[in-house]
C-alpha cells in the first residue's frame, strides 16, 4: 500500500516534523512495515520555472529560437528551444546546466548551431507528466505554467507536488483497514502518540430529486454481497478534477482520468472503499440486480476485454445483462463518458473469498479486488458514499439526489473484549499499567468503557485477550519488553535415527562421497526412465494434482532417479567423477491411510575412471560396519531392470531384503545421457535401524596364536565366493576364525570352464597352541567338503 | 717395553684417527687388538720381566689398552654417526610433493547450516523432531487457525492431492506444532527443520521445494520476554555476540502476539549505505531479516488439548535456505537444488 506523507501531514496528522528515515523506523517498529520510500523529487534536479524575458530567432536555423529566461538569478540565462509554442513573458520548466530529469537524463550547457545554450525549456513529458495530469498543457512543445501558481525561479518539483515521499507499505493481511490513507494515518497518529483530526463528510444535497423515484436495488445474491449502498449524482458536467485532487492520485499511482472517476478513485485511497460509478443511461429500467453470473455469460470489462462468466461469479447487472463484475472492474457498457448526465455511486461490501477466486480465475486482480478479498469493514460504505458526494459538491461537477440506498446483508455486532491488565502482563512479560494501556488502545481509535474494550467495526482482527495484548506490546514497543531468560527443566536431544543418520552421512563423506539434495516431487517418466516394469507398485505415485509442470508432478516412490539426474548433471558439467550420497524421503501411498508412508532411503551413485562394482561394495560393507548392521549378503539378480543383469545384488540382512548394489543398466545410463559405467546402491535406512547389532561388549584378546592357512583349488565358473565360503565354513570346524578370498585365476594351467579360487584360513584355538596335525586336519575336512560339493580339486 | 708400548699407543691412536670406514676401523681393531694384534705381542713378552717390573709394566700396558679402547669407541661413534648422515642425506625426499590424495566428501552446505542449528538448539533443551511432509490441511492449516478460503489455501499457492483440498504438502513446518503439542504435555521444547513446499517458480531466491526450522515452546508462564531472550541467545551464537536484534509487530495466523526479528546489517550497520551507495548486503533497509515468531495462539492450544489458561508459548519459524544463503554467500538458490560438485566442494 503506497502512501503520501503530504496528505496525511494536509489532512490527518501533521508529522511534517518527522524526517522521512525517522518517519518510516518509526513505523516498521510500529507494526506497519515500510517495504520501500522514495520521494518524489529525486530524480528532477535543478529544473526551475524561467520566465522567457526575450526571445528571437536563431540566426544559423529556422526553427530554432533563442531566449533569455529569468530563472530568478540576477542575469536572465540563455536557453536555445526548438519548439514552436514558447511566447515572450511565458513561465515555463527551465532545466538549467548540470541538471537531470525522469529516467537519469543529464542536462548540461552546449552549443546549438554557434549559439550557447545554458539547458533546456521542458516538455510535459520531459518531467514525467501526462496530459492526464495537466488536461490543459500540449504534448507538443514546452508546457506553459502561466496558469500554475508559481513564479521564475521556484523548483518545478514544488509546482508539481514533488515535493512529497512515497511511503510503500507491506500491510499484513489481518489489517485490511491499513489499506486506506485513514487507516495509514490512524496508524501513523498512534505511533507518534498524536491525536488524529477526523472529517465526518456533509452532503448539502439539491432539489433534483430522490434516488428512489430513478433507482432499484436488489440483491439476491445475499452470501456474497454483505452490503449494497449507493446514491446518485445528476446533472454531472464531466470535466478533469482539480490540480490538488490530480496531484493526490499522482502521487498514489492512479492516473487521472476525470472528475466523477477520479472522486471514486480518490474515495477508494482515503477509505480503502473500491467504488464505481455508473452512467445511469445505461442501466436498463434503472434497476440494479446484484446476482450470481450465469455459466457462459459474457461480459465486456472497462479495459475492453471480453470475460466468458462461470457460474457463482458475482456480476452486478440491470434487468438485462451484467453491467459490471463485482468488486473488480466496471463493465465498458455503463462507463462513465464525457456526456454522462446522470451517475450511479456503487459502494459495495462483498465476500471478500468470492472476489478473489473470480479475479483469479479471471487473471484480472485491480486495486478494488485486492482491497475486497482482504475482508473490508461493511460499516465504511457509507460514509464512503457521502464523501464522494461531497466531493461531487465541492468540485462542483453535479446535483447529489436525495436519499440514500442501502441494502444490508450482515453488519458485523459490536463486539467487546475484557481488557485483562494481568493476563496481557503475563504474557508479554510486562508490567504497563491499567492506565498506559487504555492510553495506547485510544491512540489507535479503540474505545475502552470500564474493562470493556469497545472494538471498533475496522479492526475485524481483535477477538481476544492476545489481541489486545499485541496492540498494547507494539504500542509499548517490542523492543522495550525486557528480554527474561528461559528456564527449562527440558532436556534437548536427537531421536535415535536422527543420530544413525548422521552417523551414515560421516561415514559417506569419510569414503569420498558429497551430500546432495534433491527434490521431492519428480515427473512421472522417470518410471520408464530406469526401465521400471509396468506392473511394478513402484509406480502407484501420489500425484499433485495442481503440479508447477510435468517434471515435478508425482512424489518420489523411488530416490534412485533423483540420484541418476544428479549424476548426470554433472557429467554433463564435465565433472571427470562423482561420488555422491543422499539420506533421502520416499513417499509410498497407503491402502486406507489418508497419508503416505515416508521411509528414509540412503543412495548412493558413483561414475568416473577408479569406480567398480567392488569399489562400491567395499564401501557399501564399510558403511554397514561403521553403522554396526548384521552381517549382509548379497545375491545376483538379473531381472532389475535398472541394473546390468550380471552386476546386481539384492541386498539382505537378516533375512530381509533392503535395497540394491549394482552397475546401471546401459540403456538407463543412455536415457540419461552418461557415458560410461555408473554405480548405485539403494538401501532402504529406515528398514536398517532394526537391523543392527546389539551394543558390542568386550571378548578377551587371543592368548595363542594364529595360524594361517591358504588353500588354492580349481572349480566350475559357476561356482560363486559366497558358495565356496558357505562350504569352507560349514566344514572347517570350531578352529576357524576367518575366511578370506585373496585370488581368483584364470588363463594358463586352468580349464576352459574352471577357474582357481584361493582363500586364506585364519585357525585358532582358545585352549593351546595349534599342532601342524591340527591345521592339517582342518586342511583335509575342507577339501574333501569342497571337492564333494562343488566339485572342487585341490591345485 | 714402556717405550714399545707408547710407541703402539701414539701410532695405534693416530692410526684410529685416520681410519674412515667401520671396516678400517675393524681391521685397526683386530691388528692392535686381536689375538695376533701388537698389544698382544708386546704383553706376550711380560714374562721375560722381573717380577717387580711386572705389575708397573701390567699398569701401562692396561692403561694403552684402555686409551686405545676408548679412542675406539669414540671414532665407532663419530663413523657410525657420519655413515647415519650421509645414509638420511642420501633419504631425503621433497616434502613438497602432494600427500597420496584421500578424498573426503562433503556435508551438503545447507545441512551444513542446519547441523550448527541444530546443535545449538540441542544444547539449550530442545528435542530435534520429524514428521510427514504429505500432510493434512487440518494441520498445515485448519488447526493452525488458518480457516478455509485463506488465500494461503488457494491451489495458486500450495500444492494439493486430493480434490477436497484435504491432503497436502505441508506449505511450513508449523504443521510439527500441532502434530507434536496433540502428543505431548507441557513443558514442551522442540525444533522441527524439514522440508516444506509452496507453488513458486524455481529463480534465484525462490523455489518451490525449501527448507524451514520450527520451533515450539509451551509450559507455565512463558512470555514474550522469554520468547525474546531465548532468540536473542542463540541468534547471538549465530551470528556473534555483538550482533544487534530487533523485534517488530507482524501477523501470522498461529500467533498472537507475533513478529519477526531482525539483524541490524553488518555491512552497512543499519545505516543503508557503504561509500554513499546502497547498501548490497541489505538493499538499503539497514537491517536483514531474520525468522518469524510469536505467542502461540490460545485458540492452536486449546485445539490440541492444552488449556490456555493455564499454558503458554512461543513459536518461531525460519528459512534454512535464507540463512544459509546469507552466511555462506551463496548468490542463487538454484545452486542448492544443483548439486554440481564443484559447488559441493567449496563446503
Amino acid at each position: 500500500m503506497k502512501l503520501n506523507r503530504k496528505w496525511i501531514n494536509e489532512e490527518f496528522v501533521d508529522l511534517s516534523h518527522i524526517s522521512d528515515k525517522e518517519y518510516v523506523e518509526t513505523m516498521t517498529i510500529f507494526g506497519q512495515k515500510v517495504e520501500t520510500w522514495e520521494r518524489m523529487d529525486a530524480e528532477i534536479r535543478n529544473v526551475l520555472v524561467g520566465k522567457v524575458v526575450s526571445i528571437v530567432r536563431h540566426e544559423n536555423s529556422d526553427h530554432m529560437w533563442v531566449c533569455q529566461v529569468d530563472v530568478g538569478g540576477e542575469e536572465p540565462v540563455q536557453i536555445v528551444t526548438g519548439a514552436q509554442n514558447v511566447k515572450e513573458g511565458d513561465l515555463v520548466p527551465a532545466a538549467l546546466h548540470n541538471s537531470y530529469l525522469p529516467g537519469g537524463v543529464h542536462i548540461t550547457k552546449g552549443k546549438l548551431r554557434g549559439e550557447v545554450s545554458n539547458g533546456m525549456l521542458c516538455g510535459l513529458e520531459e518531467l514525467g507528466l501526462t496530459l492526464n495530469d495537466y488536461p490543459d498543457a500540449i504534448l507538443d512543445g514546452i508546457w506553459i505554467l502561466n496558469d500554475e501558481d508559481c513564479k521564475p525561479g521556484d523548483d518545478i518539483n514544488k509546482v508539481i507536488g514533488n515535493d512529497d515521499t512515497i511511503v510503500d507499505f507491506e500491510i499484513t493481511n489481518n489489517r485490511p483497514d491499513c489499506y486506506s490513507i485513514i487507516g495509514l494515518a490512524r496508524e501513523s497518529a498512534a505511533a507518534f502518540a498524536l491525536p488524529m483530526k477526523h472529517h465526518e463528510p456533509v452532503v448539502k444535497g439539491s432539489d433534483a430529486g430522490s434516488i428512489f423515484e430513478k433507482l432499484d436495488v436488489e440483491v439476491p445474491a445475499t452470501e456474497l454481497c454483505n452490503r449494497y449502498t449507493s446514491r446518485m449524482v445528476t446533472n454531472v458536467k464531466i470535466a478533469p478534477s482539480p490540480k490538488w485532487l490530480r496531484q493526490r492520485l499522482r502521487a498514489n499511482g492512479v492516473r487521472p482520468i476525470n472528475n466523477i472517476v477520479d472522486i471514486t478513485n480518490y474515495v477508494m485511497l482515503e477509505y480503502g472503499q473500491p467504488m464505481h460509478a455508473f452512467d445511469y443511461r445505461y442501466v436498463s429500467s434503472g434497476k440494479i440486480v446484484v446476482r450470481e453470473a450465469e455459466e457462459g455469460e459474457i461480459l465486456t470489462t472497462l479495459d475492453g476485454n471480453v470475460r466468458n462468466l462461470k457460474a457463482g461469479m458475482l456480476v452486478i447487472a440491470d434487468d438485462e445483462h451484467a453491467i459490471g463484475l463485482a468488486g473488480i472492474m466496471g463493465g465498458e457498457n455503463s462507463e462513465i463518458m464525457d456526456d454522462t448526465k446522470t451517475v450511479v455511486f456503487e459502494s459495495a461490501n462483498f465476500n471478500g473469498t468470492s472476489i478473489r477466486q473470480t479475479a483469479l480465475a479471471l487473471g484480472m486482480r485491480t486495486d478494488a479486488s485486492g482491497k475486497f478479498e482482504k475482508n473490508i469493514d461493511p460499516m465504511m460504505t457509507v460514509p464512503a458514499v457521502e464523501r464522494a458526494c461531497e466531493l461531487v459538491e465541492m468540485l462542483g461537477c453535479g446535483d447529489v439526489l436525495d436519499g440514500i440506498i442501502d441494502v444490508l446483508n450482515y453488519v458485523p455486532e459490536a463486539k467487546t473484549v475484557k481488557l485483562e491488565p494481568e493476563k496481557i502482563n503475563n504474557l508479554l512479560g510486562t508490567q504497563i499499567s491499567a492506565e498506559d494501556m487504555v492510553k495506547y488502545l485510544n491512540l489507535l481509535e479503540i474505545p475502552v468503557e470500564g474493562d470493556n474494550i469497545l472494538v471498533p467495526s475496522f479492526r475485524p482482527d481483535l477477538n481476544h485477550m492476545a489481541d489486545i495484548a499485541e496492540e498494547i506490546g507494539r504500542s509499548f514497543g517490542y523492543n522495550e519488553i525486557p528480554t527474561t531468560e528461559l528456564k527449562l527443566s527440558t532436556q534437548g536431544g536427537y531421536s535415535p535415527m536422527m543420530l544413525l543418520e548422521s552417523k551414515a552421512g560421516s561415514l559417506c563423506r569419510s569414503l569420498g562421497y558429497n551430500e546432495i539434495i534433491t527434490y521431492s516431487f519428480v515427473s512421472p517418466t522417470i518410471f520408464d526412465q530406469i526401465r521400471l516394469p509396468q506392473d511394478s507398485s513402484l509406480r502407484n505415485a501420489l500425484r499433485i494434482q495442481n503440479p508447477l509442470g510435468e517434471d515435478t508432478s508425482i512424489m518420489r516412490t523411488i530416490a534412485l532417479p533423483s540420484m541418476l539426474d544428479i549424476l548426470a548433471r554433472n557429467s554433463a558439467y564435465h565433472n571427470k567423477s562423482a561420488k555422491l550420497y543422499e539420506m533421502t524421503k520416499i513417499y509410498l501411498p497407503t491402502d486406507g491411510d489418508a497419508l503416505p508412508r515416508e521411509p528414509k532411503m540412503l543412495v548412493l551413485g558413483t561414475y568416473g575412471a577408479n569406480e567398480t562394482f567392488f569399489t562400491l561394495k567395499g564401501e557399501l560393507e564399510a558403511i554397514f560396519a561403521g553403522l554396526r548392521v548384521k552381517k549382509a549378503s548379497y545375491t545376483a539378480v538379473n531381472d532389475n531392470p535398472s541394473y546390468h543383469p550380471g552386476r546386481c545384488a539384492k541386498v539382505t540382512v537378516d533375512g530381509i531384503d533392503i535395497g540394491f548394489i549394482g552397475q546401471i543398466h546401459p540403456l538407463v545410463a543412455q536415457n540419461y545421457d552418461i557415458d560410461g559405467d555408473v554405480y548405485c546402491a539403494e538401501i532402504n535406512f529406515t528398514q536398517l535401524f532394526d537391523l543392527r547389532l546389539a551394543d558390542p561388549t568386550y571378548t578377551p584378546l587371543p592368548k595363542y596364536p594364529t595360524v594361517t592357512r591358504d588353500l588354492s583349488f580349481l572349480c566350475d565358473e559357476a561356482v560363486t565366493v559366497a558358495n565356496a565360503e558357505e562350504v569352507i565354513t560349514a566344514s572347517a570346524g570350531k578352529l576357524l576364525r576367518g575366511v578370506k578370498l585373496f585370488d581368483i585365476y584364470r588363463g594358463t594351467g586352468v580349464p576352459e570352464g574352471k577357474k582357481s579360487m584361493a582363500f586364506s584360513m585364519e585357525l585358532r584355538a582358545d585352549d593351546r597352541t595349534l599342532t601342524d596335525a591340527d591345521s592339517e586336519g582342518v586342511m583335509t575336512k575342507v577339501l574333501s567338503a569342497l571337492s564333494e560339493k562343488l566339485g572342487a580339486v585341490q591345485r | 717395553m714402556k717405550q714399545q708400548l707408547e710407541q703402539i699407543r701414539s701410532q695405534a691412536l693416530a692410526a684410529l684417527d685416520a681410519a674412515e670406514t667401520p671396516a678400517a676401523l675393524e681391521e685397526l681393531r683386530v691388528s692392535l687388538l686381536g689375538k695376533k694384534g701388537a698389544l698382544t705381542a708386546v704383553l706376550k713378552q711380560m714374562g721375560q720381566l722381573s717380577p717387580e717390573e711386572r705389575p708397573i709394566m701390567g699398569q701401562v700396558a692396561n692403561a694403552v689398552r684402555a686409551d686405545i679402547e676408548a679412542k675406539l669407541e669414540e671414532r665407532k661413534a663419530t663413523i657410525h654417526a657420519a655413515v647415519l648422515e650421509q645414509k638420511l642425506a642420501a633419504e631425503a625426499i621433497d616434502v613438497t610433493i602432494p600427500g597420496d590424495a584421500v578424498v573426503m566428501g562433503h556435508e551438503h552446505p545447507m545441512n551444513q547450516v542446519l547441523q550448527q542449528i541444530k546443535d545449538l538448539f540441542v544444547g539449550m533443551g530442545y528435542t530435534i523432531v520429524d514428521g510427514p511432509e504429505v500432510e493434512l490441511a487440518d494441520y498445515n492449516f485448519t488447526k493452525l487457525n488458518t480457516e478455509e478460503g485463506h488465500p494461503a489455501r488457494d491451489r495458486s499457492d500450495t500444492f494439493y492431492f486430493t480434490d477436497d483440498d484435504s491432503v497436502l504438502l505441508r506449505t511450513q513446518t508449523s504443521s510439527m506444532q500441532i502434530r507434536v503439542m496433540e502428543n505431548a504435555k507441557p513443558p514442551i521444547c522442540i525444533l522441527a527443520p524439514g522440508r516444506v513446499y509452496r507453488k513458486d517458480e524455481a529463480d534465484a531466491t525462490h523455489s518451490p521445494m525449501f527448507h524451514q526450522i520450527e520451533g515450539l515452546v509451551v509450559a507455565e508462564n512463558i512470555t514474550m520476554g522469554n520468547l525474546k531472550s531465548a532468540l536473542v541467545t542463540v541468534m547471538k551464537q549465530i551470528y556473534g555476540q555483538d550482533a544487534v536484534m530487533r523485534f517488530r509487530p507482524h501477523h501470522f495466523p498461529f500467533t498472537e502476539p507475533s513478529c519477526e526479528m531482525d539483524m541490524q546489517c553488518h555491512k552497512c550497520h543499519g545505516t543503508g549505505e557503504v561509500d554513499g551507495a546502497v547498501c548490497s548486503t541489505c538493499h538499503g533497509e539497514g537491517w536483514i531479516e531474520l525468522l518469524g515468531a510469536g505467542m502461540v495462539h490460545p485458540k492452536v492450544l486449546s485445539g490440541c488439548g492444552i488449556d490456555p489458561e493455564k499454558y503458554s508459548g512461543f513459536a518461531f519459524g525460519m528459512g534454512l535456505e535464507r540463512m544459509a544463503m546469507g552466511r555462506l554467500k551463496i548468490t542463487d538458490l538454484r545452486l542448492i537444488f544443483d548439486n554440481d560438485v564443484r559447488f559441493l566442494n567449496q563446503f
